[in-house]
C-alpha cells in the first residue's frame, strides 16, 4: 500500500517535471517566433521544402483570393484545403508586419497535440519504463529539429501530427482516430499512405509481443511435460506452436477501411468542393501527388534526390524515378515479415525510410523519426554505431548549412560539396534504419531465448 | 494554311497587271503625274523618309522610315511589284493582323533622348529581339501559327527568332501591351546579337535595296558603332478593310540609329565648353552622301527636327522676339545654319505642350543626283543645351536582394519635373488619377511571389488595393510557360515616385537547361510601362505634304506613352557542369548500400546459423573445420563432407539461370511493349 503510494507520488512529480519541460519549451518557441523575420529560418531549404513552405501556400491563398485556381502556375503543391485553413493567417497587413505569429502558434498547438499523443501512448504500455513515453514527448518536443520545424514556418508539424495520430488511433484502437489520422496524412504528404500495413498489423494484432510471450509459456509447459534435452528443438516447436495462436482480429481491420473510406471520401468531397470553382480533382491529384512522384522541383534540400535529377540524363530519369519510389515499396514485405509482432516499430522504420526517401524531405520528418525512436529506448539500448550516428547528426546539421551558405550566397563553394552533406546525412539515416532493425531482431531473439533460459530454469 | 486558288481571278489578273505596268512605267518617267485617287489605291506604293534630330547629349537621332504598301490581295494575286513577296506570302499564310519584329542592340536613353515623342515611344525597343504578332485564326490555333511564323522569321531575318516558339519564351497580354486584341503573342529575346547579318535580309525587303536613295546612307561600320541601333519590322494587313483603312498590307520598316558624329569643330573653338554641340553633316556621321532618290519610290524626303526644348532655347537666343519662327529666315539664323537649304518648314501645332514647338524642316531629293549629292550639314553658331522632354514618369527596373538563392525585382516610376508641360491632364481637382499600365514577362526559373507584392507611393507603403485598379497575373509554370504580370495602377498627380517589389526565388535548372556561359546569368526581359493618359502626337497643321508622308503621319498618331525598363541580369546557381557520372554512381551506391545492408539484415536468422554452427561443433571445431575447407580449397581437391558442395552449387546455378532467364524475359517484354 504504501509503495503504492509512493509511486504514485514519484509518479506524479515525474509529470509534473514533464509538464514544466513542455511549458519551458512552449515558451521556447514563443521566444523563437517574435524574433524579426523568424531568424529566416522559413527560407531555410532544410526546413521548407516545395510542399511544406508556407511562403509558396501563401502564394496559393493569394492565387485564390484573386479568383485564379491556387495550382495555377507551379508555386503551390500542397492540399487545396490548407489555403482555406491557413491562408488568412498568412496574409501580410500593410505594415509589412506578417501575421505568421499566429500560423506559428498554430503550429506550437499542433507541436503540443502530437507531444500529448506521444506521451499517450505510454499509457498503453508499449514500453516498459513508465517515463518512455513522456521521454519521447520531450525528446520530441526538445529536439532542435522539432523546433526549427515549428518556428521556420512549414506545414510539416501538421504532417506529423495527423501521422502521430494515425499511430496514436491504433495502439489505442481507437479506429476512426486512426482512420482519420491516416487519411489526412497521405493526402497532405503522400508518403504515409504506406503507414496503412502497420496500422492494420497494429489494429489486427494488437500491440507487441506480451499476450504472445504468454502463448509462449503456456505452451512451453504443455510441451515441458516430455522432457527433452534439446533446447533448440524445443524453442522451435514452441515457435510453431505459437504462431497459430496470434489471432488476427479482422473486425477493427474491416472497422479501420469503413472509417478509411468515409474519411477519405469525405476528405474528397471537400478538396472537390474547394477547387471546384477553378479546376479539377485531376489537375489537384497532378499538383501534389504527381509534383512528389515526378520530382520536378531541384531546388537543393537535404536529401539526395534534387541533384541526382539535375545532372541525370533526361533519357534515365523516368528509369531512376521508378527505381527510387520502387526502393520505398520493396521493404514492406520483408519488414512486414520480419518484425511483425512489433507493428510500431515497423511503422517507425517505414516513417525513417520514407522520410529518408522522400523527393522533398525536411527535418520535420527527420524530427518525427527520431521521437519515434526513443520510444523503443528500451530495446534499442544495445544498438550499435549510435554514438557514431549522433555525432553524424550534429555534424551534418552544423555543416550542411555551412556548405549551403558557401555555395549560395558566398559563391565561393561547389555544390558537390553540399552534396556531399546530403549523401552523409542520408548515410546516416541508412546506417540508424540498418542498425535498429537489426538491434530490434537481435533483442527479439535474446528476449526468447531468455524467456526459454528462464523458463528451463524453472522446470528444473 | 491554304494556297488560295488563282484560276478563279487569273482573267482579272491579267489585266490589272498591265495597268500597275503602265502605271509603274508612268511613274518611273514622269514622276510629278498625279493619278486618280480610284487607280491610286490599287497600286503597291513605297516611300522612304529620313529624320535626322539632334539630341542634348552631342549626338544625332537618325530614323529612316520605309513604307511598302500592297492592296489587297484579290487584286493581284500573288504578284508583287515593288512589295517583298516574302512578306505578303507571310501574312498569307499565317493570317497575320498585325505583326512588329525589332533587333534592337544599346539602350534608349529615355532622360536625354526624351521618352515623350513618337520616335521614343514606338521605335524605342528594349535590347534583343523583341516580336510580337495579332493572328487572324481561331483561338485554338494561335499557338501553332506562332510556332511556325517564328521559325519562318528566324530563316528570313538569319536570327534565332525559332527559340521564341518555346512555350516558356512567348506569353499572351491580355490587355496592357496592346488594347483590344485577343489573339495576340509577345515574345523577346533580350540577348540575341544583333549584327548586320540581320540588317542585310532587312534590306532586300527594299525595292532598292541599299543600292539606291535613302538606304544608301546605311554604312554598316557607322551603323553597328552606333550607341543604339533598332531597326523594326512592322506589318498591318486589312483583309476587308471595314475601319476605313486601305484594304491590303502595310509594311513599314525603320531603322533607329543614335550616332556620335565625328567632333567636327567648327571655326570658333569653344575650348573651355564641354557641352558644345558639334557641327555634323550626313557625310560625317555615315560617311556616305545621298546620290538621288530611289526611283521606285512615291516621296523620299530627308527631314530635320528641332526638338521643343531646342526651338525655345535658341528663341530665347535669339531675344529678337520674332514670332514666327518656321519663316523662311529662321534656317539660317542666329542659332545654327544648314549647309542646304529647307523646301518647306514646319512649325507643330501647339496645343498642350506649354514648352515651346518643335520645327521640321523638309529636304525633298528629287532634285540630287549622283553629280550633284546631297550632303546635310548643320553647323552651330554658339553652344546650345537644352533637355529633350521626358516621360511622365521615368521608369526604371533593378534586382535586390544577394546570393543565389531569392531576391526581388522593383519597378521605380520617378517623376520627371512635370511642373509645366503634361500635367494638363492630371488635375487633381477633380479626383481625376494617374494611370500607369505596367506589363512584364518573367521567365520561369525566376519563381515570383506575386503575394509579396508591395508598393510605396512617395516613400510610404500604400495597400495593394488603393493603388492598383486592376491586376492580371497568369503565374509560371515550370518549364511550360513564363510568368505573366499585367497591372493598371492609378496615381494621385502629385505622384513624386511610385516602386513596387516582388520577392522572387530562384530556380534550379537542369545541367542541359544552362546555356554556355551559365555563369553569366540569365536575362529577365523589359517590362513595357505606358502611360494612357499621356498621348505622343505631333501635330502639324493640315497640309497635304504632311498627310502624304507615312511617317509624319505615324507622327500624328495618337498613341500612348511606351517606355521600357532596362533588361535584369539574375545570376543563378549552377551545379557541377563537369561530373554528372560521379553524382550518378554516388548516388546509386547510397541506394544500393541502402538497399543491400537492409535486407541483408532481415534475412540473416542468426539463430539458425548458430544451431548450425553448433552441430556442425559436435562434429568439428568450427574454426577447423573453416581451415580444412580452406586448405582443400586452396589444393583444388573436393573435400570430404558428407553433403556435396557440387550439388548446391548445381542447383544455386539452376537457380540463378532461371533469375537470368526471368529479367532477360521481363526486358524483352518490356522493350517490345514500351521500347
Amino acid at each position: 500500500m504504501q509503495t503504492r503510494e509512493e509511486s504514485k507520488h514519484q509518479r506524479k512529480i515525474k509529470r509534473g517535471g514533464f509538464w514544466r519541460w513542455v511549458i519551458a519549451s512552449v515558451f521556447f518557441r514563443l521566444i523563437l517566433i517574435y524574433f524579426p523575420h523568424n531568424l529566416f529560418l522559413s527560407f531555410r531549404p532544410e526546413v521548407s521544402t516545395p510542399v511544406t513552405s508556407l511562403r509558396r501556400l501563401a502564394e496559393g491563398y493569394w492565387l485564390k483570393q484573386a479568383s485564379m485556381s491556387p495550382y495555377a502556375g507551379s508555386m503551390y503543391h500542397g492540399s487545396p484545403l490548407l489555403p482555406s485553413v491557413l491562408g488568412s493567417l498568412t496574409v501580410k497587413r500593410i505594415e509589412g508586419h506578417p501575421d505568421h505569429v499566429f500560423c506559428s502558434l498554430l503550429f506550437v498547438i499542433a507541436d503540443i497535440v502530437s507531444n500529448r499523443r506521444y506521451s499517450n501512448q505510454l499509457a498503453i504500455g508499449i514500453t516498459y519504463i513508465l517515463a518512455s513515453g513522456d521521454f519521447a514527448a520531450l525528446v520530441y518536443f526538445w529536439n532542435p529539429f522539432t523546433i526549427v520545424a515549428c518556428v521556420g514556418l512549414s506545414t510539416s508539424p501538421m504532417e506529423n501530427l495527423f501521422i502521430i495520430l494515425t499511430i496514436y488511433g491504433a495502439c489505442t484502437r481507437v479506429v476512426p482516430l486512426a482512420a482519420l489520422g491516416w487519411a489526412m496524412a497521405s493526402h497532405l504528404s503522400l508518403y504515409p499512405a504506406i503507414l496503412i500495413i502497420p496500422v492494420i498489423l497494429l489494429l489486427g494484432y494488437g500491440l507487441d509481443a506480451p499476450p504472445r510471450k504468454l502463448f509462449l509459456q503456456k505452451g512451453f509447459y504443455k510441451i515441458g511435460d516430455n522432457s527433452s534435452s534439446n533446447i533448440h528443438c524445443e524453442q522451435e516447436k514452441m515457435i510453431n506452436q505459437s504462431k497459430p495462436r496470434i489471432i488476427f482480429s479482422w473486425r477493427p481491420v474491416m472497422l479501420f477501411f469503413f472509417w478509411t473510406t468515409l474519411w477519405s471520401l469525405y476528405l474528397l468531397v471537400l478538396c472537390g468542393m474547394s477547387v471546384k470553382q477553378y479546376s479539377s480533382l485531376w489537375e489537384m491529384f497532378q499538383r501534389t501527388y504527381g509534383f512528389i512522384l515526378i520530382v520536378e522541383d531541384m531546388s537543393p534540400d537535404i536529401a539526395v534526390l534534387w541533384y541526382f535529377f539535375a545532372e541525370v540524363f533526361d533519357f534515365f530519369r523516368n528509369f531512376f524515378l521508378i527505381v527510387f519510389h520502387m526502393n520505398i515499396l520493396f521493404m514492406i514485405l520483408p519488414l512486414a515479415i520480419r518484425p511483425s509482432h512489433w507493428p510500431c516499430f515497423f511503422a517507425f522504420v517505414y516513417i525513417a525510410i520514407s522520410s529518408m526517401l522522400k523527393s522533398y524531405p525536411s527535418v520535420g520528418d527527420s524530427a518525427l523519426y527520431l521521437g519515434l525512436l526513443v520510444l523503443f529506448l528500451d530495446e534499442l539500448a544495445d544498438m550499435q554505431f549510435s554514438f557514431f550516428i549522433f555525432c553524424g547528426y550534429v555534424g551534418v546539421s552544423l555543416l550542411s548549412p555551412v556548405m549551403h551558405n558557401l555555395w549560395i550566397w558566398r559563391g565561393t563553394g561547389n555544390a558537390n560539396f553540399y552534396f556531399a552533406t546530403a549523401i552523409a546525412y542520408a548515410c546516416l539515416q541508412i546506417i540508424l534504419v540498418v542498425e535498429s532493425v537489426s538491434a530490434m531482431l537481435n533483442h527479439d531473439r535474446k528476449l526468447r531465448k531468455l524467456s526459454v533460459a528462464n523458463l528451463l530454469d524453472g522446470k528444473s | 494554311m491554304s494556297i488560295r486558288p488563282i484560276d478563279a481571278m487569273a482573267i482579272p489578273l491579267k489585266s490589272a497587271h498591265f495597268l500597275i505596268f503602265l502605271l509603274l512605267v508612268s511613274n518611273i518617267f514622269t514622276p510629278i503625274i498625279s493619278l486618280g485617287s480610284t487607280i491610286d489605291q490599287e497600286r503597291e506604293e513605297f516611300y522612304e523618309e529620313l529624320l535626322l534630330r539632334p539630341l542634348p547629349d552631342r549626338k544625332v537621332l537618325a530614323h529612316f522610315h520605309f513604307q511598302s504598301t500592297a492592296p489587297s490581295s484579290n487584286s493581284n494575286g500573288r504578284h508583287h511589284h515593288l512589295f517583298p513577296k516574302a512578306i505578303s506570302q507571310l501574312v498569307q499564310k499565317f493570317q497575320i493582323k498585325e505583326m512588329e519584329l525589332s533587333f534592337t542592340q544599346g539602350r534608349w536613353n529615355y532622360e536625354l533622348w526624351g521618352g515623350f515623342d513618337p520616335i521614343s515611344s514606338s521605335n524605342a525597343k528594349p535590347p534583343g529581339v523583341e516580336l510580337w504578332a495579332v493572328f487572324d485564326v481561331p483561338q485554338d490555333q494561335v499557338d501553332a501559327t506562332w510556332k511556325n511564323l517564328t521559325h519562318t522569321l528566324s530563316g528570313l531575318f538569319c536570327a534565332s527568332i525559332n527559340f521564341l516558339e518555346s512555350s516558356t519564351m512567348y506569353s499572351a497580354p491580355q490587355w496592357s501591351f496592346r488594347p483590344a486584341t485577343g489573339n495576340i503573342r509577345y515574345g523577346m529575346l533580350p540577348r540575341e546579337a544583333v549584327c548586320t547579318e540581320n540588317l542585310t535580309p532587312w534590306l532586300k525587303l527594299l525595292p532598292c535595296r541599299d543600292k539606291d536613295g535613302l538606304s544608301a546612307l546605311m554604312d554598316r561600320p557607322s551603323i553597328y558603332k552606333s550607341f543604339y541601333h533598332s531597326q523594326r519590322l512592322h506589318l498591318t494587313s486589312n483583309k476587308s478593310g471595314p475601319e476605313g483603312m486601305n484594304p491590303g498590307i502595310i509594311l513599314e520598316q525603320t531603322l533607329t540609329v543614335v550616332l556620335q558624329p565625328n567632333s567636327q569643330r567648327t571655326s570658333v573653338t569653344y575650348s573651355g565648353e564641354k557641352n558644345v554641340q558639334p557641327s555634323w553633316s550626313l557625310s560625317s556621321i555615315f560617311g556616305r552622301k545621298v546620290s538621288g532618290r530611289c526611283v521606285l519610290a512615291k516621296s523620299s524626303n530627308v527631314y530635320l527636327q528641332l526638338e521643343r526644348g531646342l526651338v525655345a532655347e535658341l528663341k530665347k537666343n535669339k531675344n529678337n522676339g520674332v514670332g514666327n519662327i518656321a519663316s523662311e529666315g529662321f534656317w539660317s539664323g542666329t542659332g545654327f545654319e544648314l549647309s542646304v537649304r529647307p523646301d518647306k518648314v514646319f512649325e507643330e501645332e501647339n496645343s498642350s505642350h506649354r514648352r515651346g514647338s518643335s520645327v521640321l524642316f523638309e529636304f525633298s531629293i528629287d532634285k540630287y543626283s549622283d553629280s550633284q549629292p546631297f550632303d546635310l550639314g548643320l553647323k552651330w553658331k554658339f553652344p546650345v543645351t537644352w533637355s529633350s522632354e521626358p516621360a511622365p514618369l521615368h521608369a526604371s527596373r533593378f534586382l535586390m536582394g544577394s546570393g543565389n538563392e531569392r531576391g526581388a525585382i522593383a519597378i521605380l516610376l520617378k517623376s520627371a519635373d512635370l511642373n509645366d508641360a503634361s500635367l494638363g491632364t492630371c488635375s487633381s481637382s477633380n479626383g481625376y488619377k494617374f494611370r500607369v499600365d505596367v506589363f512584364q514577362v518573367v521567365p520561369w526559373y525566376v519563381k515570383v511571389y506575386y503575394h509579396t507584392l508591395q508598393l510605396f507611393v512617395n516613400g510610404q507603403p500604400k495597400a495593394v488595393g488603393d493603388v492598383i485598379e486592376t491586376i492580371h497575373v497568369s503565374p509560371s509554370k515550370d518549364k511550360i510557360s513564363p510568368g505573366v504580370m499585367e497591372m493598371v495602377l492609378q496615381f494621385p498627380c502629385d505622384v513624386k515616385s511610385a516602386a513596387l517589389t516582388l520577392e522572387f526565388d530562384k530556380g534550379f535548372l537542369h545541367i542541359d537547361e544552362y546555356p554556355p556561359d551559365a555563369n553569366q546569368g540569365f536575362d529577365i526581359p523589359s517590362a513595357a510601362i505606358s502611360f494612357p493618359n499621356f498621348y505622343t502626337s505631333l501635330l502639324f497643321p493640315g497640309n497635304c505634304s504632311v498627310d502624304k508622308s507615312p511617317m509624319l503621319s505615324k507622327f500624328q498618331e495618337k498613341n500612348p506613352v511606351l517606355s521600357y525598363t532596362e533588361v535584369l541580369l539574375v545570376p543563378l546557381t549552377t551545379p557541377d557542369f563537369s561530373m554528372p557520372y560521379n553524382v550518378i554512381t554516388i548516388t546509386c551506391t547510397v541506394f544500393a548500400l541502402y538497399f543491400g545492408s537492409l535486407l541483408n539484415v532481415l534475412r540473416r536468422r542468426v539463430d539458425e546459423e548458430e544451431r548450425l554452427l553448433k552441430s556442425k561443433a559436435g562434429k568439428t571445431t568450427p574454426l577447423s573445420g573453416l581451415l580444412s575447407k580452406l586448405s582443400a580449397k586452396l589444393r583444388g581437391r573436393p573435400q570430404e563432407t558428407p553433403q556435396s558442395p557440387s550439388n548446391s552449387s548445381s542447383l544455386i546455378s539452376s537457380k540463378l539461370l532461371l533469375k537470368v532467364f526471368l529479367v532477360a524475359v521481363l526486358a524483352v517484354a518490356w522493350q517490345y511493349y514500351f521500347g
